[in-house]
């Protein structure tokens, strides 16, 4: 990918019409052609389109009746279901994939769910805006109130978000469960891949969001 | 003494609706001796017939067939205007040039079910053997039963694959029957406002109905139509008890509110002082006009029997094992009949199947019956899922 394609990230916002979104196109290109995926909070179903233009089997759950609806009109097989409660109704290994996409911050039990993603689906790609983000750090720090971004721009009192967390603090999660980090990804203010080669601060300094792709640990 | 109206009398006779029992207003498929329709309950029923309509042309490929499943109390009259009441089609909100089932683009199917009283062979038709009415001889049929029956037409069709089968209620539980019975005959299956079992509070209603129908002294034990009657009261009773279960407190209330009936004080008697006590003896009377109260027994019968799981080993996901049909389940938020619950049950055993379903539950306050009424969101659904699977399918045509 690019530098050029790469779109400011909207992990809300959404791009201009017609053009697909960057952390989508980041997402898609870490699925294998031929596999069958689930989307969790899948909106308006556009991931699941460009997965599907690619012959990728997509499936999604959305938790918005809207989101639903539109995602049917588009032909998409999309079911209303809420990533805290209805992922325990999938049967094991039923997915190559299953992709959460913004959400994790927003589910009660990020633990149990990312648990159960990786008991889908042989994988799990995950993206989240990563809280260590500098701009964040300093808003607390200097501002002495919690941050908002473009991109989480609601107050604390209105915001869906409940479980914020940094890069670091997300790798600490997956050590914990036993979950392997097969790729990562670290995106900057303006969407651009923070370079692999740096250390792990830095990551955790300057991402504005992280993508994940995961699979199960071995035994320990 | 205290005023008293009972239900009125039918203004349509005996005559006309079984009339229509023998001789429907409808295309109608024989089946004779060497095709007989085997029963859940044991019994060959033969010969027999079924009675549907069609809307629209078979393509070249007969790959653009829908099979319309419909309800309880409906019949094969889906958008024509009903034989015996005068009245448009049960669906063409949905059914229709423009509209989401568009004969244009498909050919759309929809037969009595067996067991009904507008054709189809059931407990209103003649028995041949005797060549009296049925009756309670008539053997106890199920849902099952009725899908076997409309698999022989689509065979007699000379349909193999089905583009989809659709339904709403009973019209749904057939919809699963036919994905459980007949995977690869249905390509898509849309089912509304309906559940993979008749659950106990259903069937607590049903038991209701038919209990009102039995204790009107005209069922004479089934056996009204060699005396020349119709135990129309016992029926009207089930038909406004159950018409309750279709609706939702909200829309009662929307549509009725406490307002009265053509008077503005209360007359201290049981006549019909509220609005909504006459819209319901005007749904019991209007509906013992055009159906049996025989039928009503044995389709009440058939859809508690219902139960996928319980054919499958109870594991409902087994009944749908490796099945390719493309799914969408709609459910209704006000429905207290088929709740969303049950559909959900239905899309947690489908994933666990792997199939390709979609799910989507409408925000109505209009309960049960809102898959038959103008509901925009149901319809954009509706269309939306018959067009991506026609694109699927390989089905052209624009427009719809």
């Amino acid at each position: 990918m690019s530098v050029q394609e790469v779109l400011p990230l909207g992990g809300v916002a959404t791009g201009q019409s017609g053009q697909v979104r960057a952390d989508h196109l980041l997402v898609a290109d870490m699925v294998k052609p031929g596999s069958k995926v689930l989307d969790v909070g899948c909106g308006d179903g556009d991931l699941l389109q460009l997965l599907e233009a690619r012959g990728i089997d997509g499936r999604g759950i959305e938790l918005s009746r809207e989101g639903v609806n539109r995602c049917v009109a588009k032909g998409l097989a999309v079911v209303q279901g809420d990533a805290d409660t209805d992922l325990v109704n999938y049967p094991d290994d039923a997915f190559d994939y299953v992709i959460l996409s913004q959400t994790l911050q927003a589910t009660r039990q990020p633990k149990v769910v990312l648990e159960n993603l990786l008991r889908i689906g042989h994988r799990a790609i995950v993206s989240f805006p990563n809280f260590g983000f500098w701009k964040m750090r300093l808003q607390l720090l200097i501002g002495g109130h919690m941050p908002r971004t473009e991109n989480l721009p609601a107050t604390w009192y209105d915001t869906a978000n409940i479980h914020f967390c940094t890069i670091k603090d997300f790798v600490e999660l997956c050590d914990a469960i036993n979950v392997k980090m097969e790729r990562s990804v670290a995106l900057d203010l303006y969407g651009r891949p923070v370079p692999l080669n740096l250390p792990w601060w830095v990551w955790n300094m300057f991402g504005e969001q992280a993508v994940f792709l995961l699979s199960r640990g071995g035994g320990k | 003494m205290v005023g008293v109206k009972s239900i009125p009398s039918p203004a349509i006779s005996a005559d006309d609706r079984s009339h229509e029992v023998d001789h429907p207003s409808s295309l109608v498929a024989h089946f004779a001796a060497d095709q007989p329709l085997p029963l859940d309950c044991g019994v060959d029923l033969t010969p027999f017939q079924i009675a549907y309509q069609t809307y629209g042309e078979l393509n070249a490929d007969r790959s653009n067939a829908i099979l319309i499943c419909h309800a309880l109390t409906g019949d094969q009259h889906v958008a024509n205007v009903h034989p015996v009441t005068g009245k448009p089609g049960w669906w063409e909100t949905l059914v229709g040039p423009g509209r989401p089932l568009d004969p244009d683009r498909y050919f759309i199917i929809c037969s009595n079910v067996i067991g009904g009283c507008m054709g189809s062979t059931g407990p209103a038709s003649i028995n041949p053997a005797t060549g009296k009415v049925w009756g309670l001889e008539f053997p106890v049929i199920t849902i099952p039963d009725m899908v076997r029956a409309q698999a022989m037409l689509i065979d007699r069709l000379g349909i193999d694959t089905l583009f989809a089968v659709v339904g709403g209620s009973m019209g749904g539980m057939q919809v699963l029957q036919w994905t459980a019975a007949y995977p690869a005959r249905v390509f898509s299956a849309l089912a509304i406002a309906c559940s993979t079992r008749h659950s106990a509070q259903n069937i607590a209603f049903h038991e209701l109905g038919r209990q009102a129908v039995m204790a009107d002294p005209d069922w004479h034990n089934g056996g009204y139509a060699d005396r020349g009657i119709h135990p129309h009261r016992g029926l009207a009773v089930a038909r406004m008890a159950a018409h309750i279960t279709y609706l939702s407190d909200a829309a009662l209330h929307r549509k009725f509110g406490r307002r009265m009936q053509d008077r503005d004080l209360p007359t201290f008697s049981f006549d019909a002082d509220f609005q909504v006590e006459s819209y319901l003896r005007y749904q019991g009377s209007s509906f013992v006009e055009r159906f049996d109260a025989n039928a009503y027994l044995y389709l009440t019968r058939a859809m508690d029997y219902f139960d996928i799981a319980a054919d499958h080993d109870g594991v409902l996901a087994k009944a749908f094992a490796g099945i390719q049909t493309r799914f969408c389940v709609v459910s209704f938020t006000s429905d207290w009949l088929f709740p969303t619950s049950e559909s959900r049950a239905l899309v947690h055993a489908l994933n666990a199947s792997s199939a390709r379903v979609s799910f989507a539950e409408i925000e109505t306050d209009r309960g049960h019956d809102a898959f038959l009424l103008d509901v925009p969101e149901f319809f954009d659904i509706s269309r939306a899922f018959l067009q991506s699977g026609g694109k699927a399918r390989g089905l052209n045509g624009g427009g719809g």
